[in-house]
């Protein structure tokens, strides 16, 4: 090793390193910079094509092969309805097995395969879900290419999202709330369903915001169900007027959701219905970024709030 | 007096064993483990779907012609069956896009975690979370609409639809998750070995370098694959940017079809259930699924050897 007793020489060695951090620190600066400014020129693109066809006609006619006068009606209502179909498979099937993965599961062999299954899944490209959903809901269940279908579909990929929420939020309740439960006589369930769900429900209900706001922007998936892109005509409605008021012939129906009708205005070449596609790009991206806010909110509150 | 000892008998029988309490936390177990097993049955179905139809594909097709063969046109008359001009697409495509995510989301990790002072963090990670949550197909319509003509600003002759653009975005649209968890693995590094590298003298920048980021290695690898397989497996910005048309080429100055590209075309058609074309498609998905699985295979065996217990 090179020995330095001069000082002055030692001096330079630090103000090299200095440099260099410095630098560093420019370059960090500069690339968040760029992933922000590449944030704005998407939206300010977007906005500057697509405000001008925003209106309360863009958001009540059905698509139309007149650029002017097409819609998203069809687009929204479809995506709203696969949406619940999506929430109420994943959300207790997401919990509860996050809930038997933290509380009930037995050290062995089968939990550690079914943990690592579950980042795997996570893995799993979205498309691959579609092809699943083509083989296995549309042909071999006969739900056809249904909301059902692609409601399941979106389901199975959120489904990891769902877990791992409900899993981290149960992880971070102290023991000592557990012990106090059983001593007072609770069962494993009243344990759980009384103290162990309530107190983790703002981080669960983080989850499964985030994960919905992704399904919401998937497209791969839906199109592989071979969901049709041109629907003029909205779903049998969910509510009846006559008894037993509710009605799941929506189910079944053929249905087109957002983003494939943003895919579909995109791939055509007239620049007018491109324009639309900016709109309809405008509309989804307010609703997943309204809904990814609302979960980082709801996960500041809780870090605020939260003290054990 | 005897009034008094029935009541406590009758308490005594309520703490006790209860079967209608036992059956029900049983029931309610059950119901918690089969959710659980679902994640085990989805994979499983996943493969068997796969294998099922690609094993009907390729008694039609040798997976030698699978391998080899430079065409893929399985729609034509004159139908070829080689899938590499799809690997070709999907590997420029990843490869620009990593290019692009692995070396930004890295430094932004690095600078929010070991640099950045307290407020900008606050703000960036939101924002970085914000960023991954845009929908790909919005991702898609911006390559197309705005990076592609950027492009041809400073390169006349690129086409309408072209890998650089798609791979680029792609790229800006990864950098969330790579940053995110790299970020995620250098914060969890106790904080005693930065205090121990700064009381040599050393400063931030060599601190992150040679102490941080090799403590942190099984989790940066970690990042690094997760960020690969969504590169691979990315779907819409391709199809949308990309252009549908397979071909065999290295030079992201050109139009090409990825594997995930391919499977949105035949999706987009009218394909009948059981024909040769509708199960291309499944066999086009093995081949991601089997790629996406070595990439994971690698990470966990990384993971395995690198990681640091403190």
């Amino acid at each position: 090793m090179k020995s330095v007793n001069n000082l002055e020489e030692i001096r330079k060695i630090i103000g090299l390193h200095k440099k260099w951090d410095l630098i560093f620190m420019i370059t960090g600066i500069v690339a968040l910079m760029i992933a922000v400014l590449t944030f704005m020129a998407l939206f300010a693109h977007m906005l500057i094509d697509g405000m001008p066809r925003l209106s309360w006609e863009f958001f009540t006619s059905f698509p139309s092969r007149r650029p002017e006068s097409a819609g998203i009606l069809s687009a929204w209502v479809g995506t709203t309805l696969v949406m619940l179909v999506t929430a109420f498979a994943a959300v207790p099937l997401g919990i509860g097995s996050g809930v038997y993965l933290e509380e009930y599961a037995p050290k062995n062999l089968l939990t550690e395969i079914i943990e690592i299954n579950v980042t795997n899944l996570a893995g799993v490209p979205s498309i691959i879900y579609g092809l699943l959903a083509l083989g296995l809901f549309v042909y071999q269940l006969g739900f056809g290419q249904s909301i059902l279908a692609a409601g399941l579909a979106l389901a199975l990929l959120i489904l990891p999202v769902v877990i791992v929420a409900t899993r981290e939020a149960i992880r971070s309740i102290p023991v000592s709330i557990r012990e106090g439960a059983y001593a007072l006589g609770a069962t494993k369930w009243q344990t759980v369903s009384d103290h162990l769900l309530p107190y983790s429900s703002a981080g669960i209900l983080t989850g499964i915001i985030i994960g919905l706001a992704r399904a919401i922007g998937e497209t791969a998936p839906i199109i592989t169900i071979g969901a049709l892109t041109f629907i003029a005509f909205l779903p049998p409605s969910p509510v009846k007027s006559e008894f037993p008021y509710l009605s799941i012939e929506w189910l079944t129906a053929p249905f087109t959701v957002m983003p494939i009708q943003m895919f579909n205005w995109v791939s055509r070449p007239e620049e007018a219905f491109q324009l639309n596609a900016a709109a309809a790009g405008l509309v989804l991206v307010v609703m997943t970024l309204a809904m990814n806010g609302l979960a980082i909110y709801l996960r500041y509150r809780m870090r605020k709030n939260i003290k054990w | 007096m005897a009034e008094e000892s029935r009541t406590k008998i009758t308490h005594a029988g309520k703490l006790g064993y209860s079967f209608r309490r036992h059956m029900h936390e049983r029931f309610i177990e059950t119901f918690l483990f089969l959710s659980a097993l679902l994640s085990i049955a989805i994979m499983l179905a996943i493969i068997v779907m796969l294998v099922k139809e690609s094993l009907v594909f390729f008694q039609h097709v040798s997976i030698w012609q699978f391998v080899t063969d430079t065409q893929w046109t399985p729609l034509f008359d004159d139908a070829h069956y080689g899938i590499m001009p799809l690997v070709s697409g999907t590997i420029v495509s990843s490869l620009i896009a990593l290019l692009v995510a692995l070396p930004l989301g890295t430094i932004i990790a690095i600078y929010l975690s070991e640099f950045a002072p307290f407020t900008v963090r606050e703000m960036a990670k939101p924002f970085l979370e914000l960023l991954g949550g845009v929908p790909t197909v919005v991702y898609g319509y911006f390559a197309l609409l705005f990076v592609t003509p950027l492009l041809q600003i400073i390169f006349p002759e690129l086409p309408g639809f072209n890998l650089l653009s798609a791979g680029l975005v792609m790229g800006i649209m990864i950098i969330p998750y790579v940053s995110s968890m790299t970020e995620d693995a250098m914060r969890a590094v106790p904080m005693n070995l930065r205090e121990g590298s700064y009381a040599m003298g050393a400063t931030r920048f060599q601190t992150a370098i040679r102490v941080v980021m090799p403590a942190a290695f099984s989790g940066i690898a970690a990042a690094y694959i997760l960020g690969i397989s969504r590169a691979v497996g990315e779907t819409m910005v391709v199809a949308i940017a990309a252009g549908m048309q397979p071909n065999l080429t290295w030079n992201p100055m050109e139009p090409a079809a990825t594997i995930t590209a391919y499977i949105v075309q035949v999706s987009l058609g009218d394909l009948p259930h059981g024909s040769i074309g509708y199960q291309t498609i499944f066999a086009a998905g093995l081949t991601l699924l089997l790629i996406t699985l070595l990439f994971n295979i690698i990470g966990h065996v990384l993971r395995k050897r690198y990681r640091e217990i403190y």
